[in-house]
């Protein structure tokens, strides 16, 4: 192992953000800030809290956009082929409404709860996708 | 109107929070989950900053009666790890280890304006809609 491309002060500046993002939402709407959770109470779209829903996604855009306008996104790369990306796709929707959250309900909000659900969940997929790179670049892609 | 703009801004500090932190960039989610590669330690500190700061003030903001701009707090009760989150918890992270994007930043990535974002945000509508299926079809 070695290490490379370590952002300590970036990646605990953005964690940060994050957790206060989620803080915000709980103080203002009442909510838990799990993405994969806000996003399937619009498939299909429930009535009343749909509104939220779609401005906080809307949010998370304009967030983005913040990388188009002040930032580089070139920066961003995309390894993985169109089929990768389907097959990825669908196992991240499906999974993460079957375990009822995502990196963010779980394993931001969960995990400050202390929440028994969220911190299995988050141990079980961090080490799941582990292995999953583990066996696409060492052992399959003979990779780097 | 507070309704649409208190939740658009947490969105927006959410958004520009995966940005900074590089959680957004699917490469440097890759370099994380790479043990035993070239190791990326950072999206540990993003855990760590997030944890922390969410697990202070999500204890201040319920001692409140209620949240400012609804009628209560939504907080999840149930404890009990059953097969059900674990099988999610699996088939997660299978899907997060191939491409490196999952729910936030694959969302936050549609401002990126490049293809295959949107191949990922379709394919992961897709699984989202089929689980409501399955479910259904259960009962």
């Amino acid at each position: 192992m070695e290490i490379v491309d370590f952002t300590p002060v970036p990646a605990l500046i953005g964690g940060a953000l994050i957790g206060l993002a989620a803080v915000l939402l709980m103080l203002t709407t009442g909510r838990i800030a799990g993405i994969s959770g806000i996003l399937g109470g619009l498939l299909p779209p429930t009535g009343g809290d749909t509104t939220w829903r779609l401005a906080f996604i809307a949010g998370l855009m304009l967030g983005g956009l913040g990388l188009v306008y002040l930032g580089d996104v070139s920066t961003i790369v995309i390894e993985a082929d169109t089929p990768v990306l389907i097959a990825a796709g669908l196992l991240v929707g499906f999974g993460t409404r079957l375990g009822s959250g995502c990196t963010s309900g779980h394993g931001i909000c969960g995990v400050g709860r202390l929440s028994p659900r969220g911190i299995a969940a988050t141990a079980i997929f961090v080490a799941v996708a582990m292995i999953t790179v583990f066996v696409t670049r060492h052992m399959l892609g003979g990779g780097t | 109107m507070k309704g649409i703009v208190a939740p658009l801004l947490c969105g927006l500090i959410f958004g520009a929070g995966l940005v900074v932190s590089g959680l957004a960039n699917p490469a440097k989610v890759l370099g994380f989950l790479d043990v035993t590669g070239r190791w990326d330690p950072s999206l540990i500190l993003v855990m760590a900053g997030g944890v922390i700061v969410f697990a202070i003030g999500f204890r201040l903001a319920i001692r409140r009666a209620g949240p400012l701009f609804a009628d209560r707090f939504d907080i999840p009760t149930r404890r009990d790890v059953d097969p059900r989150l674990v099988a999610g918890a699996v088939l997660f992270g299978i899907g997060w280890g191939l491409a490196g994007f999952c729910p936030g930043p694959a969302l936050t990535g549609l401002a990126f304006g490049l293809g295959k974002v949107y191949v990922f945000v379709a394919a992961m509508v897709a699984g989202s809609l089929a689980y409501g299926m399955w479910r259904r079809m259960k009962g």
